[in-house]
């Protein structure tokens, strides 16, 4: 059975980085975008074969745990339904002239190599290739951010390049500090930053040391993550790239990030002496999702609105894991996983509505459950998703999380409800203008595959009204694993 | 001897912290890229040292590295780069020189002050490397906050970097330094030739990023 899951390790690397080189060189349109599919579709094979293949030993680089098998699942889906998105986006694209076939090429192989950096990330068992990894990840996100090279794409490209070197600069100085408090108890070495070692020795590391270092991952993978006041690049880059870049920054790269600082935090929790890292993250949760919840009614542009969105729910997550226990941890989770599905269908959404309409501004679109239904109501049921009404998935999750709030820190959740109840009401506010009222904007049919969108949705919503018993055992399990 | 080569690395790294309140004060790009080269060459020297005294081969790379890229292919692209943009005239700071250089004191106290509180128990070199080191990474941090042109917060952004390469260097016997050096060299190339290739000259007239904010999606 182990053999079976290093064949799929090795898959899980080796296909978005080959494909990386060969959509490099390879020229046309319709070839490198299929192929682009095709890559991320048998990555998610190897992630799910992986998932039913067993766990084998963590090596010195590489490690397999229950943790992260969930966060490589749902990135290579998210990559793969994505990537079939992206295929009839960029086909738009190319018609209109706003890229040209070089940076086409360019960007699915840039696409790719952002797979391997973030399935390199989430499966490094040594701490400073995950830092290489996300550091690959980030810069490959920046390039394509800044693929239109108009004046706002240059600028968010620019702000995301200096706010994210920032981010990861701190979150090295974090990783040496790691390492440092390791030293005098594992010794020399690779050892010392290797995490399934660390995690076994946590409790005699030096508590003072590994404090500070929390503290700069916890500001350095932060940013990346979008907390509340390392958040400036993420509404930037989120509008002026392309919609399928939007749709996977906040579907999967964030989550990485968080994935980064739960691993650090679970090193942490194993040190009894060390302070707890759950109210270091309530608080910067809670704090995003207030300030993004007010945040939400100021804006104009639709791709800022969903980013500012992105910002709350992340927020919700930091929140729900910082506050622990196996209910909150089981919500925090299931919470990410259905906002990663949530927000990207939204983002499939928005990118064929700003395509059609011709503008992101959301004065400029109206009606659109009348000019455009399929995409209109797909909006409208994201929409819904992501405000945390039922019957849908995040319903769910947020109720957990306010209920276990409730019965351990009642205090907590009035800022908590106030936040979710002030976003759903911009949220709502916009969506009215958007999708129904009179017809704003062009009526030209839309080219664009409803497949990734509607699978999404129809993901999300099952998961609201029926989670099947393995499911739940298995995200039980990791829950209890995040202590 | 051990005595000697303690107080040699100790003052490389005091050095570096030096030079780093040297780059807070510098008016004009041309000579901030002199100091900065200078900033790269004392780093060389500090890693070289360590090389040395942990009797590991491998930071001589590290060493090379900053030596050869950081203090003499970067400041020169740069330098032609300021040329060609013709900017070499303007440097301007948010704050004036005097609360910047308060403000960095403040730093470098404080990181000493954290730092040697919380390392108590590690290898006394390691300890204060690890000081200097954090309060090179402030100053960085606090050169970019208090510059407004895009090259001189690259320059930030690499004198804060080579705080990095320090700390990672003093934690002694630690593994994948050169390989974050050489990540951390290719991101570096990868600003620079970002600057050029986006050519922010050429579209925005000025590399001052606060022209950039005009172009805010917001705007209606």
């Amino acid at each position: 059975m182990t053999g079976l899951a290093d064949y799929a390790i090795r898959a899980i690397l080796m296909i978005p980085l080959g494909s990386a080189l060969l959509l490099a060189v390879l020229p046309g349109y319709r070839l490198t975008a299929r192929l682009n599919v095709l890559a991320a579709m048998l990555s998610f094979g190897a992630a799910l074969v992986l998932l039913i293949g067993g766990r084998p030993e963590p090596g010195a680089y590489l490690l397999v745990d229950d943790l992260n098998i969930v966060f490589i699942v749902l990135g290579t889906l998210v990559g793969f339904t994505t990537s079939i998105f992206s295929a009839s986006y960029i086909q738009h694209e190319l018609d209109t002239g706003r890229l040209t076939p070089g940076y086409l090429r360019f960007y699915h192989a840039m696409y790719q190599a952002l797979m391997f950096g973030m399935n390199l990330a989430l499966l490094a068992n040594n701490i400073g290739l995950m830092w290489v990894a996300i550091e690959l990840a980030t810069l490959t996100t920046v390039l394509m951010v800044g693929i239109y090279r108009t004046h706002e794409a240059l600028e968010a490209a620019w702000k995301y390049f200096i706010l994210g070197s920032v981010g990861i600069a701190l979150a090295l100085f974090g990783t040496i500090l790691v390492y440092m408090a390791a030293h005098p108890v594992i010794g020399q070495g690779q050892d010392a930053m290797i995490w399934s070692v660390l995690i076994r020795h946590a409790a005699d590391f030096d508590p003072s040391l590994l404090n500070l270092a929390f503290i700069f991952l916890l500001l350095g993978y932060g940013t990346k993550v979008g907390l509340a006041p390392l958040h400036a690049w993420l509404p930037d880059a989120h509008a002026e790239g392309p919609t399928p870049i939007s749709a996977v920054l906040s579907g999967l790269l964030l989550n990485v990030a968080l994935y980064a600082v739960l691993r650090f935090k679970l090193l942490l929790a194993a040190n009894p002496e060390a302070l707890a890292p759950g109210p270091l993250m309530v608080t910067m949760g809670l704090v995003s999702l207030v300030f993004a919840s007010f945040m939400l009614y100021r804006r104009r542009d639709i791709k800022r609105l969903f980013a500012y969105s992105s910002i709350e729910h992340m927020g919700i997550i930091a929140f729900a894991f910082g506050m622990g226990g196996p209910l909150a941890n089981f919500a925090g989770l299931l919470h990410m996983v259905l906002h990663s599905l949530t927000k990207s269908a939204i983002f499939f959404a928005v990118g064929h509505v700003a395509q059609v309409k011709g503008t992101q501004k959301m004065a400029d679109i109206g009606g659109l459950t009348v000019s455009h239904p399929w995409l209109g109501w797909g909006l409208v049921i994201g929409v819904v998703a992501i405000a945390g009404l039922p019957p849908l998935g995040l319903f769910m999750t947020e109720f957990l999380i306010v209920t276990s709030t409730f019965a351990r820190q009642p205090w907590l959740a009035i800022p908590l409800v106030l936040g979710l109840l002030i976003a759903l009401g911009a949220l709502f506010l916009r969506l009215n203008s958007v999708a129904f009222g009179p017809v704003r904007g062009d009526v030209a049919p839309a080219q664009a595959s409803y497949v990734p969108m509607y699978l999404h949705l129809a993901l999300v919503l099952t998961a609201g009204i029926y989670l099947p018993p393995p499911l739940v055992e298995w995200f039980r399990h990791v829950a209890a694993i995040l202590g | 001897m051990d005595r000697l080569a303690f107080d040699i690395a100790h003052m490389l790294a005091g050095g570096l912290v030096l030079v780093s309140f040297m780059m807070l004060y510098q008016d004009r790009l041309y000579a901030l890229l002199n100091i900065f080269a200078l900033h790269a060459l004392v780093l060389a020297a500090s890693v070289g040292w360590q090389a040395h005294m942990q009797d590991a081969p491998h930071l001589y790379v590290t060493a090379g590295i900053a030596f050869v890229f950081k203090g003499i292919v970067i400041p020169v692209a740069l330098h032609r780069m300021i040329q060609r943009l013709g900017i070499h005239r303007e440097v301007e700071t948010v704050i004036g020189v005097g609360p910047t250089m308060l403000a960095g004191m403040g730093l470098v106290a404080l990181s000493i002050a954290v730092m040697l509180q919380v390392t108590e128990g590690a290898d006394p070199l390691a300890r204060e490397d690890l000081a200097f080191a954090l309060a090179v990474v402030l100053l960085g941090l606090l050169m970019m906050v208090t510059r407004r042109n895009a090259v001189s917060q690259v320059v930030g952004f690499m004198s804060l970097e080579n705080g990095l390469v320090l700390a990672a260097t003093g934690a002694s016997g630690m593994p994948l330094v050169v390989e974050i050096s050489v990540a951390f060299s290719i991101l570096i190339a990868f600003i620079v030739i970002g600057i050029f290739l986006f050519r922010i000259r050429e579209r925005f007239d000025t590399v001052d990023v606060s022209a950039l904010d005009r172009h805010r999606g917001e705007r209606q």
